[in-house]
């Protein structure tokens, strides 16, 4: 008999956990947002190359088919916005295969929240409020700062322009010298390089922080600013460094949205990686409407591991991965 | 020879590097929510001894080092090469000074020892955890002092150098613990 079916977090844990599930729930329902809930198997997945999905089979002649994990709740979530459900929140389980570590469970809890008609900046306040709530620190304002001035206050470098050859001598020059073989010509995977090997760990002197206008080649599912097509209306939360969300002005233009899916496709056909189907009922649900809101998903795991003050992911997880 | 992708990648495993065989010590995984996965890996080269950090894009394959750790006993040495015998078989390996620096203070005849092996030739030695080794030379000790605190160097039969409890005599065999150097016991005869 091993140790292993024992919880990996103690039992204080449990209840710092339960505690913060209510103090949500509490925190959205003064605010009238509605909590739903969406399957965690789907028909269909997102065609993000930087996310590995878990898929399954479903047998029950003659509908048998494969399914997928949901790696965030996002396009389910859209489609009841789409529908008209007004401000929604909800408390889920998300899985991404291939991620293990300290910050990593391939299963994870997700918060996830849309705001109707809430500006980017209004989100960030929001969370704020939630995170400062959940934490004990209304006192504490959170730093919120721009991409490009703390990647150049940190590096020098100009995030939103790629020079190659000034990004080398960054590295050479900062021990990252790796980053040269690893990223070659590609600006996006520089931008992630130096970001969590220099500039997250100058964030982990801050609380809370947000990083707001990410280089719009990082979009994502949010919006290209208006007034400046190099950046995207997305922002970062982090605390003490760890990331823990990740907010959007959410893209509503379907043709946007298909021609993105299809882009991130190709990539996964270059990388070799499969090709997955693009989601139709989500498409469809932009196609009638998606109604103009911002919305975020946090990490609840890292959450706690901020508010337990705890070293690993794994001490806040009853049975991580390798107890499951 | 194997190739591993960086999700096989744990403490303990040894790839190539560089053209050296190396073992990884810890393996970080980092990724953005958003973003590209990185494992940002510690790894020590097993012919330097050094140290290295290495960072590569998760998904990204390395070839395996043919590297293998085998039980030998050592044999003696002939000045040039050290010799060690599989127990078993009794087949017989030689490693040179390189192989053998770290440790050559530590290595007694007939103990069993690690050979880490790349591409079938000794690349380092590892001794037993603790080995027990006669005192040849120390300072007079002070009789009755028991204590055991403060202390005195002495030098062992192999040419280590320990830190010894004053009462400890010449010829008189201890218990060393080889991961620190450290004196562990008097060992009775």
């Amino acid at each position: 008999m091993t140790e292993n079916w024992k919880p990996a977090c103690d039992l204080q844990s449990l209840r710092s956990r339960a505690k913060m599930l209510s103090a949500i729930r509490h925190f959205f329902h003064q605010r009238s947002v509605l909590e739903v809930e969406t399957p965690l198997l789907c028909s269909a997945t997102g065609t993000d190359p930087q996310l590995d999905f878990f898929s399954s089979f479903y047998h029950c002649t003659p509908d048998n088919r494969e399914m997928f994990l949901q790696t965030s709740p996002e396009f389910a979530m859209k489609r009841l916005l789409a529908a008209g459900s007004g401000s929604i929140f909800q408390i889920c389980k998300a899985f991404r295969n291939g991620e293990a570590g300290r910050f990593h469970n391939p299963e994870f809890s997700i918060l996830e929240w849309y705001r109707i008609d809430y500006t980017l900046k209004q989100l960030m306040d929001e969370t704020a409020e939630l995170i400062a709530e959940l934490l004990g620190r209304s006192d504490d304002p959170a730093a919120i700062i721009s991409y490009a001035d703390i990647f150049e206050q940190v590096t020098g470098l100009d995030p939103l322009v790629f020079n190659q050859k000034s990004y080398a001598e960054y590295a050479k020059k900062n021990a990252i010298e790796d980053a040269i073989l690893v990223c070659k010509d590609d600006h996006s995977m520089w931008l992630d390089f130096i970001f969590s090997f220099k500039v997250q760990p100058v964030l982990e002197s801050k609380f809370i922080c947000m990083v707001y206008g990410y280089p719009a080649i990082q979009s994502s599912l949010a919006r290209v600013n208006k007034q400046n097509p190099a950046i995207a209306d997305r922002f970062e939360v982090f605390i003490k460094g760890i990331e823990i969300g990740n907010g959007f002005f959410e893209l509503s233009n379907v043709n946007e949205q298909e021609k993105r899916f299809e882009k991130e496709n190709q990539f996964r056909q270059v990388k070799g990686l499969r090709v997955v189907d693009k989601d139709q009922k989500f498409l469809d649900a932009l196609r009638s409407g998606l109604p103009d809101c911002s919305g975020i998903a946090l990490g609840l795991d890292r959450l706690l591991m901020v508010i337990d003050d705890a070293e690993l992911l794994n001490d806040v997880i009853a049975f991580p991965f390798d107890r499951a | 020879m194997a190739k591993y992708s960086t999700n096989e990648f744990k403490a303990g495993l040894k790839i190539m590097l560089d053209q050296d065989p190396c073992a990884i010590i810890e393996n970080e995984f980092i990724k953005p929510g958003k973003g590209q996965a990185f494992n940002r890996v510690k790894i020590r080269n097993l012919n330097t001894g050094r140290v290295i950090e290495r960072t590569f894009k998760s998904g990204e394959s390395v070839d395996g080092a043919d590297v293998m750790d085998i039980d030998v006993q050592y044999l003696y040495s002939d000045g040039e090469f050290w010799h060690f015998m599989v127990p078993d078989t009794f087949e017989q390996y030689q490693a040179d000074s390189k192989a053998v620096s770290d440790v050559v203070k530590w290595l007694k005849e007939q103990d069993i020892c690690t050979m880490t092996l790349w591409n079938d030739s000794p690349l380092t030695i590892t001794p037993p955890n603790f080995v027990e080794l006669a005192v040849a030379e120390t300072d007079p000790g002070l009789k009755g002092d028991t204590s055991g605190g403060g202390g005195k160097p002495a030098t062992m039969e192999s040419g280590a150098v320990v830190r010894v409890p004053l009462f400890i005599q010449i010829g008189e065999m201890i218990r060393i613990d080889t991961r620190t150097g450290e004196y562990v016991s008097r060992v009775k005869e």
